[in-house]
């Protein structure tokens, strides 16, 4: 029933998990109940942050929607097609849900930029012209010079490698991209940069974007939508506001909200309130200005 | 899951033989393993199984782990045990088909042979069974120390195999780690022929190998700031230090080792 | 005034490449006549970019790299003096960035007991060192565990234990919450400012994470190989025009502050908590409410 359901639907609803459930090792000491009954839609379009510490579940969800983990029990569906069926082409779903990894500069491997980017295209079989067409537009999209495309991808700064490893994934012209903590050991103009390029990626690329992060500040800031997940679980799924509202809860599983949600909280208990919790700095900003400019009247 | 693998699957323990110093453990194992070699007549047999049956005992590992242990192998039991029984000519035929001929020598001869076989692998897993892989580096640096005077580095290459040891579980994790990397863009490692599978592994062994350097020079730095130079002046938090039970071990395992070889000659 | 445990006068470090033959390719200057100094009992905070050049003074701290020109001064002793090399090492002790790869042995309590084998500490003082140290940070329970099976965060307080257990006067840490969770870099501040204040080491972090430098008592911006700011850090987040040039973040309630300020609000310079905002923005509101009154 589901199954119909799924195909159905509005062509905007690009994946749907249908209690998925994920236990490894199972049978022996090690077993462990990764995901337990994960119900998702997500939209096309959509720039997702995904919260959760470590061991939530997280990077174990995201393995799910590209077919490189598949569940132990539950259904996904991409485009309303159930991915777990025996005649899906997986490799086509690896090529649309484009997967960036933690530390991905590290799956780097090829003699030059040019290369390695095309190291994607070229498993998908694709001629040589359209290949290489799609590594070039991938290189712009990541931002990377053209005085670097002929350098060894060892020889780049942290930040450029991590931006070739992106447009690695890019290259494959995927509708989703889910990047699992890009910014993890940059620093901070190096993660502003990244993060920008994601957001412009998202903006101009039309993708639907995924980013696995573990700074709320940054989802805070990007994403549109926060799906937060704890011990194999979704704990809540909703817009930054109203999920940072629940601040406490958030702090009940080991998480906390961005520090402006904070200060909005602060001044409530000294009598100034605002119309609602801040999130952002630009947000706290203009609320603030607004109260400070009210006073004054 | 690639991840799962165990090296040197202790089974952790506390018992009599989980005590003892691992350098008693490893001459322990080498001197069984050749005994199961010199001795002759069943009586060897009986003897040899009886004492591993008591080791096994003593241990406190579970028989039905140590004989999970012996899956592995069994393959090899199952062709020795063929050979045996199908090329020996000696004795009565007990059997005959076609072309297949047993004797009643040759049954002996397999069944005796499996038993060998079988003694062979539980004896030398229980030492992994029952011995760290730390004690066992300690063990192999301790008691070959007398290679030193030869010019042999026994400390640093048991400084090494302890290495090994705590990178190993780490680099698997890479493995699979690279591996799904390169499957998210396309990559195929479980199709194709051989010269192709090989091709296959290269976008994972450069990625590998550069980490494994990347770490191998972190690690050397952090050794040289926790100031380590070599083995000269080295102390030891857990040193290996002869114990009463120990040299009991040592006697237990040599009058062993006088009735299996003293039983040859009794009843043959 | 309190005694000096480490400085370093004009330090010059140059990274040269040579080609093939062996003859000078290039040479690049990764540290520029870098001058500073702690004393004993300071925490203090190394703040700069990737490639700034702060990890490179760490290594000459503990005598990793023998500088090209200049001196390094740690605990009155000369790094490039070669006999003093181990005591160098053992008195300001270094925790790097990935806790992985500074972990020797399979069991943790052997793992922090490496040093004292190292510096030929007796058997039965090396037992009394591990547990001591594994105690200081809090890893006592986790004694006979693999490291393996250990967070980020706990491995890199077995690091700093196994750097404890060489009782050294001043521990230098490499980054050493880049690679861990938020989780994990709070147990590992924590246990930092716990050994900084019951244990008296001084401490010398080196992180371009802004939020770990609020409570530090000094400290130092380093950008293109050279100091550019040093003060407490009241002083230097009250500059943030400038961290951004050098690349570098403020705390957000700081950089709330400062736009506000921007925007006419009248808020003082250097808040860096939510606690000094609030109060600062009450009293600026009350201020102005006075007035119209």
């Amino acid at each position: 029933m589901i199954e119909t359901e799924a195909k159905n639907r509005d062509l905007r609803e690009c994946m749907v998990l249908d209690h998925v459930n994920y236990v490894y090792g199972a049978g022996t000491a090690y077993e462990k109940h990764a995901l337990q009954d994960i119900n998702l839609v997500l939209q096309s379009g959509e720039f997702i942050g995904l919260i959760g510490h470590t061991g939530s579940g997280k990077s174990t969800l995201v393995q799910h929607l590209n077919g490189l983990v598949a569940p132990t029990s539950g259904h996904i569906y991409y485009k309303g097609n159930d991915i777990g069926a025996a005649d899906y082409n997986k490799k086509e779903l690896r090529s649309k849900v484009g997967l960036v990894f933690q530390y991905p500069e590290h799956q780097l491997f090829e003699t030059t930029v040019v290369k390695d980017v095309a190291f994607g295209p070229k498993n998908m079989g694709l001629s040589g012209l359209e290949a290489d067409m799609r590594t070039f537009a991938a290189l712009k999209e990541a931002g990377i010079g053209e005085e670097l495309y002929d350098a060894s991808p060892f020889e780049l700064s942290g930040g450029q490698k991590r931006r070739v490893a992106i447009a690695g994934v890019l290259a494959m012209q995927p509708d989703i991209l889910i990047l699992d903590e890009p910014t993890a050991g940059l620093d901070p103009r190096g993660r502003d940069e990244i993060l920008d390029r994601i957001a412009q990626i998202h903006r101009e690329g039309n993708r639907t974007i995924i980013l696995v992060s573990h700074s709320m500040e940054d989802v805070a800031r990007y994403a549109s939508r926060l799906i937060v997940m704890n011990g194999g679980r979704i704990f809540a799924d909703g817009t930054p506001k109203e999920i940072f509202d629940a601040y406490q809860e958030l702090e009940g599983i080991g998480l906390a909200a961005p520090q402006v949600t904070y200060l909005s909280e602060a001044l409530k208990s000294a009598g100034i309130s605002l119309p609602q919790n801040a999130t952002t700095i630009e947000e706290a900003k203009e609320l603030l200005l607004a109260d400070w400019k009210g006073g004054r009247r | 899951m690639i991840r799962d693998i165990t090296i040197g699957q202790y089974y952790p323990v506390d018992s009599p033989i989980h005590r003892l110093d691992p350098r008693v453990k490893l001459s322990g194992t080498m001197l069984f393993l050749i005994s199961l070699f010199v001795f002759s007549g069943y009586l060897g047999y009986v003897i040899a199984t009886v004492f591993v049956g008591c080791v096994i005992k003593l241990s406190k590992v579970p028989f039905r782990y140590i004989v999970r242990g012996l899956r592995p192998v069994f393959f090899l039991l199952l062709i020795t045990l063929l050979f045996n029984l199908l090329l020996t000519r000696n004795g009565e035929e007990v059997f005959s088909f076609w072309i297949i001929h047993i004797y009643d020598e040759g049954v002996i001869m397999a069944a005796l042979m499996a038993v060998r076989l079988v003694l062979l692998v539980i004896g030398s897993s229980l030492m992994t069974f029952t011995t760290t892989p730390n004690q066992m580096t300690d063990g192999l640096e301790k008691g070959l120390g007398f290679l030193k005077k030869i010019r042999v580095p026994v400390h640093e290459i048991a400084m090494m195999m302890s290495i090994a040891l705590r990178f190993i579980p780490i680099l698997i994790e890479e493995t699979d780690k690279i591996m799904k990397a390169q499957q998210a863009r396309g990559a195929d490692f479980e199709s194709g022929r051989l010269l192709q599978r090989a091709k296959a592994l290269v976008p994972l062994l450069v990625p590998l190998f550069v980490s494994a350097f990347r770490r191998a020079n972190d690690l050397a730095l952090a050794m040289e700031a926790r100031c380590y130079h070599g083995g000269d002046g080295r102390t030891k938090m857990k040193p290996l230090r002869y114990q009463k039970r120990d040299a009991a071990a040592y006697l237990i395992l040599f009058a062993y080792l006088g009735t299996v070889i003293g039983s040859g000659f009794l009843f043959r | 005034m309190k005694k000096s445990m480490l400085s370093t006068n004009k330090l010059i470090f140059e990274y040269i490449r040579r080609d093939e033959e062996g003859n000078v390719e290039s040479i690049a200057r990764a540290l520029d006549e870098v001058s500073l100094e702690v004393k004993r009992g300071e925490f203090v905070a190394i703040l700069g970019h990737n490639g700034s050049g702060k990890s490179t003074v760490a290594k000459h701290i503990n005598a990793l790299l023998s500088p090209t020109e200049g001196t390094v001064i740690v605990n009155g002793m000369d790094t490039k003096d070669e006999e003093h090399l181990w005591d160098i090492r053992r008195s300001a002790g270094m925790v790097f960035q990935n806790p992985d790869n500074q972990i020797i042995a399979t069991v943790v309590e052997e793992d922090v007991a490496f040093g004292p084998e190292n510096i030929g500490v007796p058997t039965e003082e090396i037992w009394r060192r591990v547990e001591e140290s594994l105690t200081a940070v809090g890893m006592t329970a986790y004694r006979s565990h693999s490291p393996n099976k250990l967070s980020g965060g706990q491995k890199q307080r077995v690091a700093i234990a196994g750097i404890m257990a060489m009782r050294p006067e001043c521990i230098i840490l490499d980054e050493p919450t880049a690679m861990l969770d938020p989780v994990g870099r709070k147990e590992v501040m924590r246990t930092v400012h716990e050994l900084n204040k019951n244990e008296g080491v001084t401490i010398l972090l080196i992180t371009h994470y802004m939020d770990e430098v609020i409570d530090a008592d000094r400290v130092i911006v380093m950008d293109g190989g050279k100091v550019v700011m040093q003060g407490t850090p009241k002083e230097i987040f009250s500059q943030v025009e400038r961290l951004k040039e050098y690349r570098l973040d403020v705390p957000q309630v700081t950089e709330l502050a400062y736009e506000l300020k921007k925007e006419g609000v009248p808020l003082p310079d250097g808040i860096l908590t939510v606690q000094e905002f609030k109060t600062a923005y009450c009293a600026a509101k009350a201020k102005l409410e006075g007035a119209f009154v």
